[in-house]
Formats: structure tokens, sequence, C-alpha cells
């Protein structure tokens, strides 16, 4: 699974014209031949005034091998969706590329051609076999406006998993053109039954869940955990190396950690037959945990570092206060409280001070708190017989509602740039499913097919 | 009261065999039936034939020496645990919609199951708390928490100890029922007993 690709990315400025496929098109105009590339040329779509278009043609197999040309095919494609599912570029759908002559080299392309089909940036990629173990892919980003080259990488590494490059080139796309954080490269975590295996030593007919993560777009499922029990919750530590999540493994809830890299496992809050914890959540510096536990008699919260030392109690109150989930700057602390009679979200600050009640509607549960620069919380509200996604805004009060009553949408995750949220729903086959949704509400998507997947956690 | 051993399954099927057929025979016991006088053939007319001798009736046979009836519960201390919990002898309590509350019914279940425990005094029971399907599965994992307790509370109240009556929630996770209606919400939200230890 380790991953063993070196990046070699260079920004290539280019002050020449590029060659045109066709002669006898227009030349481009004198003085841009002379000039230095200017910043406008460089972002492109800052001067349309609308979102630039951009095209993603096939890459070039610089070699016949079939692993060179399957990553060729793999890179364009998945790249084309990177870029597509962010929603910053308007991507022109591949199938109208038919007619446009596939480029001869990497920086041979036929822009007027692009020009036409309205094209604002173009990416072009080639791929090429470097050695038995590795393949060596290069990708500029033309500004079909200017004939200019505006961005430029280059990347050397094994040909096993092809998406990498893909997911590599469309962050760096991101962080070039729109200074944008993209998510390319995250991962999702959940919990999923799709092993279909039976708890050991269970009297009746219980299926296991165990935790799984995939690649942001649902690919590349990984599975952690191989207990033949209850395994859910699951949360990534702020540095992506570790995984959270409460287990039944030993006959009662208890939070453990899978160091998915080191291969070790730890549980450090202390559960036995008696105490029992549950719901971890990561701090954003990673140093502590947030989590609940029945150890003074009913769910209460508690913070305690990675390790399981300094424990604090941060609740206490006979309602059952639950699902931590840490502000930003890791001063305060959302979770979700009974103490009125009904479940609802509530703030407060790890010193156990300030609180303050968030929702007023029937049932809320599960907030998450968004990462900056955004501040607000997502969470599951009870809407009909089931539940839907909705958010609050912390500085208005204002609450926006992302999905509507489509079977029960529960469990929400935000993505590390915020703009995006995972969420658990039962739309559609009735079936538990991972599906994503823009913090607008547009751009829903599922992302499992296979058993019932739950409770997502994206990672950093 | 006649003490059962634990013995080999054989001699277990044996014992199960002759109680079976002891219950039997007190239930039942069989009257000797004289035999029947063979009847005159049809051809023949009733006036015509000669009476035959009455049979010398038979001796009933001698009862069998009757065994104490075997008690069903005392059949608990022969069964795995697995068996025990698959036929259930500590019923569950059951709970309201979002609720934690026990009503006079769970009450009365769960003082039968004090009455079953206090018998079987080496025992150890866990208790699960469970919801139904609707509501969130992270909130539901603190409603079956506090249902098991509830019914652990009350258990202690009626003087069992505390140390034999472990709880476990596992919120809305492992439902009886997988039906989306009432009559399976109703039987999903529950306090769940499994002997662990006897």
């Amino acid at each position: 699974m380790s991953l063993s690709f070196r990046v070699i990315a260079s920004i290539i400025l280019i002050t020449s014209a590029v060659l045109l496929a066709n002669p006898q098109a227009p030349s481009t105009p004198q003085n841009e031949q002379t000039q230095q590339p200017s910043q406008v040329e460089l972002i492109i779509g800052d001067n349309i005034g609308a979102q630039p278009s951009f095209a993603v043609p096939d890459c070039l197999a610089l070699t016949n091998d079939a692993e060179t040309v399957g990553a060729a095919r793999t890179i364009a494609e998945v790249l084309w969706s990177d870029l597509e599912f962010e929603r910053e570029f308007r991507m022109l759908a591949r199938d109208t590329y038919s007619t446009i002559p596939q480029a001869r080299t990497l920086i041979n392309i036929p822009l007027d051609r692009w020009r036409e089909l309205g094209a604002d940036g173009v990416i072009s990629c080639s791929v090429e076999r470097s050695n038995n173990e590795q393949i060596k892919v290069t990708a500029r980003l033309f500004n079909v406006q200017s004939s200019s080259s505006a961005f430029g990488v280059e990347y050397t590494g094994s040909f096993e998993n092809a998406r990498v490059y893909a997911h590599q080139l469309s962050d760096e796309l991101h962080r070039h053109q729109r200074a944008l954080d993209g998510v390319a490269r995250t991962k999702i975590s959940f919990s999923s039954d799709r092993d279909n295996e039976g708890i050991l030593g269970s009297t009746s007919d219980r299926q296991t869940k165990e935790v799984y993560f995939s690649d942001y777009d649902g690919a590349n499922v990984k599975r952690v955990t191989v207990t033949r029990s209850l395994n859910i919750t699951p949360a990534w530590s702020p540095n992506a190396r570790a995984i959270a999540y409460t287990s039944w493994r030993r006959g009662y809830p208890d939070v453990f950690i899978s160091h998915i890299y080191r291969g070790n496992l730890e549980s450090p809050a202390g559960g036995t037959t008696e105490v029992h914890n549950w719901l971890p959540a990561w701090s954003p510096n990673g140093s502590q945990l947030a989590f609940t536990s029945n150890r003074d008699g009913n769910s209460e919260l508690y913070i305690m570092n990675a390790d399981g030392s300094n424990l604090q109690r941060l609740t206490n109150h006979p309602s059952i206060d639950t699902t931590p989930t840490w502000s930003p700057q890791g001063h305060q602390i959302a979770f979700t409280s009974d103490r009125t009679g009904s479940p609802q979200i509530y703030v407060l600050g790890v010193d156990g001070t300030g609180l303050r009640r968030i929702t007023f509607e029937s049932y809320c549960d599960r907030p998450t708190w968004s990462p900056s620069p955004y501040n607000e919380i997502a969470y599951s509200s009870r809407t009909g017989p089931g539940h839907d996604i909705k958010v609050v805004d912390l500085a208005t009060n204002e609450v926006r509602q992302l999905t509507f009553g489509l079977g029960t949408n529960e469990s929400p995750s935000y993505s590390p740039n915020g703009r995006h949220i995972a969420f658990t729903s039962t739309r559609g086959s009735g079936n538990k499913h991972i599906w994503v949704v823009g913090r607008d509400g547009r751009g829903l998507r599922r992302l499992t097919s296979v058993g019932n997947n739950e409770m997502p956690n994206w990672s950093n | 009261m006649l003490k059962w051993n634990s013995t080999g399954t054989p001699t277990r099927l044996l014992i199960l065999f002759i109680g079976v057929l002891t219950v039997a025979c007190v239930r039942n016991p069989p009257l000797a039936q004289p035999d029947n006088p063979t009847q005159p053939s049809d051809t023949e007319t009733a006036a015509s034939s000669k009476p035959t001798t009455p049979p010398t009736p038979t001796t009933l046979p001698e009862r069998l020496p009757e065994l104490p009836t075997i008690v069903e519960e005392d059949l608990f201390l022969t069964r795995t645990l697995e068996e025990l919990n698959r036929e259930s002898p500590l019923e569950p309590a059951f709970f309201e919609y979002d609720s934690s509350e026990l009503n006079e019914i769970s009450r009365g279940i769960l003082e039968t199951s004090a009455n079953i425990l206090n018998r079987y005094q080496n025992w150890v029971v866990t208790i699960e708390g469970h919801c139904d399907e609707r509501g969130t599965p992270e909130y539901n994992l603190g409603l079956g928490e506090r249902r098991a307790l509830a019914a652990r509370n009350y258990l202690v109240e009626l003087g069992l100890e505390q140390n034999r009556l472990r709880t476990v929630s596992y919120g809305k996770e492992f439902p009886f029922d997988p039906n989306h209606d009432e009559s399976a919400w109703a039987s999903n939200r529950r306090a769940h007993f499994v002997i662990t230890a006897k």
C-alpha cells in the first residue's frame, strides 16, 4: 500500500508562443511574443468574469506497454472527475473532444481547435515508462487565450496506482489556479458490513461492522479492522496516520486507535466491563481526544491526551451528553445533549464554561464543526420519519437544509476544505451508503455501492 | 427435591426418556382391555349362534414405580449457556419511543427475572440496551445505555447484587426485528438479557 512516487514539480514559464498545429492559423500577436507572461495569463479565467472552462483530453502514452497505456487513460479520466468535483472550473465533457485531433507531443497541441470549442484552459499530459517499475508523468496547463503555458509538473513513480497522479495534479492545479486546497488526495473512513461476517460468540443473528477507508471518490477501499465484532464511528487523526473508533471487540464499547501505517493498536480510554467509552473526536492539533463515557454513572463528555493521560471531565449533568466535535481552533466543543428533553446541539468551551444552545428543532444530533474559513456546524435533524442534513451558521444562526426527505440522512462529516459534506443516506435502495454533497447543497453523489456503509469521516 | 447433577449426554437422554415416559404414564394409565369376542360371521343368524364363553379377564399391568415429576426449570441446570440464551428464560423489558422509563409491564417482567436470578445464584447476566432504527445511531448509543441502566437499577432495587448484572449499549446497531413498522420498532426498544455465566 505504500506509495512510492516522488514528485518533481516545476513551474515552467514559456515566453515564446506555442507551436500551432495548423500552420495557416493566424499567428499570435507580435507583442505577446516578446512580453513576459503576466500573472493574468498564469491564472486562467480571472479576466473572464465566469468560471473558466477546462478540457482534459486523453493523455499521450509515449511508450507502448500496457501499463503506460492504461495509466494514460486512467489519469485523464480521473483528473477530469477530480476537477469537476470541486466545481471551480466548468469542465467540458470529454465526448465533445472527439473532433479535435490528439496532440502529437506534450506541447504541440491544436490550441485553435480548443479555442473554437470554448476552452479557456487545456491540460496536456504524457505518460512514459521510465524503467521496469516506474513511469514518468508530465503535465502542462495551457492558457488557450494567450497560447501560453500556465503551469507544468513532472512526476515519477510506480505505475501501480495511476489515479494518484491525477489526484496530485488536481490538488496542485486548484492551489495554483484558485488558491484552494483540493481534496483529491484525501481519504474517507467509514463503517461497513460489506464482508458479511457474523459476530463471534453471538447467540442471535448479528453481523459485524468493521472500519474501512477509501479514496475521497470511493475508489481503493481498504479494510482497517478484522475483529468479528461491531466497530463504528471512525475518526481520522489530523495527520491522517491513525483512525480512532468505537469497538465492541472486548464485549463492551471502548475507544480504540488503529495506527494504520505503523500497524499497532491502542485503547487509551481504559474501558472495562463497567467503564464504557465511545464516539472519539480528535482535537485539531491531534494531541487530544474528546469522547463519551459512562464512568461517572451516565453518558458524559471527557477529554484526554491521545495517550490516555490527563483525563478531564467536561460535562456534569444527568442528561445524555455525547457526540463531541471540536471547533477549528480547538477552544470549543459542540455536542449533543438531551437536557431539555430532546437531543439538541450545544457549544461549550474546553474549560467547561460558556455553555450555549445552538439548535431548537425537534431532534438534532451528531454535530460536526466546519473547518475554517467557514464557521458553521452540520448536523442531522429529524424532519419526518427520517432525518436530513442541516447546517447552522454560528455567526448568523441561520439554518440551511442540504437534503430533503429522501430516505434518512445522518452522520455528516466535512471535507478538510469545508466545501463538501459526506454523510450516510438510505435514499434509493434502502441500504445505507456514503454520499457527498457540496456545502451549498449541490453536487450530490454516492460513494459506496457494496453492502451497508455509514458514519463517514473525512481525512485531512 | 431431587438434585440432578450434570451428567453425560447419553445418561441425560435416558433420564429425559424415562421422565417423558413417566409423565405420560402418570397422565394416562393404560387400562387392560378385554379381548374382543370373535364376531359371528354375517352369514350366520344371531339367534342360531351359541354364546361364546367370556374370556378370562387379564390382570392390569403393574404400575411402574412413581418417579418424581421433573420440574421444567431444573432443566436449566443441565443446559449450556448457548441453549439457555436461545430459550431466553429472562424476558426482555420493553420501552416507549425515545424513552428509558420502565412501565408497569416492564417492571413485572423484571420482577419475574429477579425471582429467577434469585433462584440461580450463580448466574451472571449482561443487560443489553437497544433502540429502534429511528433517531441517529450516535444518540441512540446513549439511549441504549440508559435503558440497560434502568433495567439494572430496578433489579438492584429488588435486591439483586449489582456485580451480577453487567450492562452494554448497542444503540440501534442490532435490531431484533429488521422490519420498518411499529411492531418491529416496539420489539427493538428493549433491555435484553444474556446469561454470561452460570
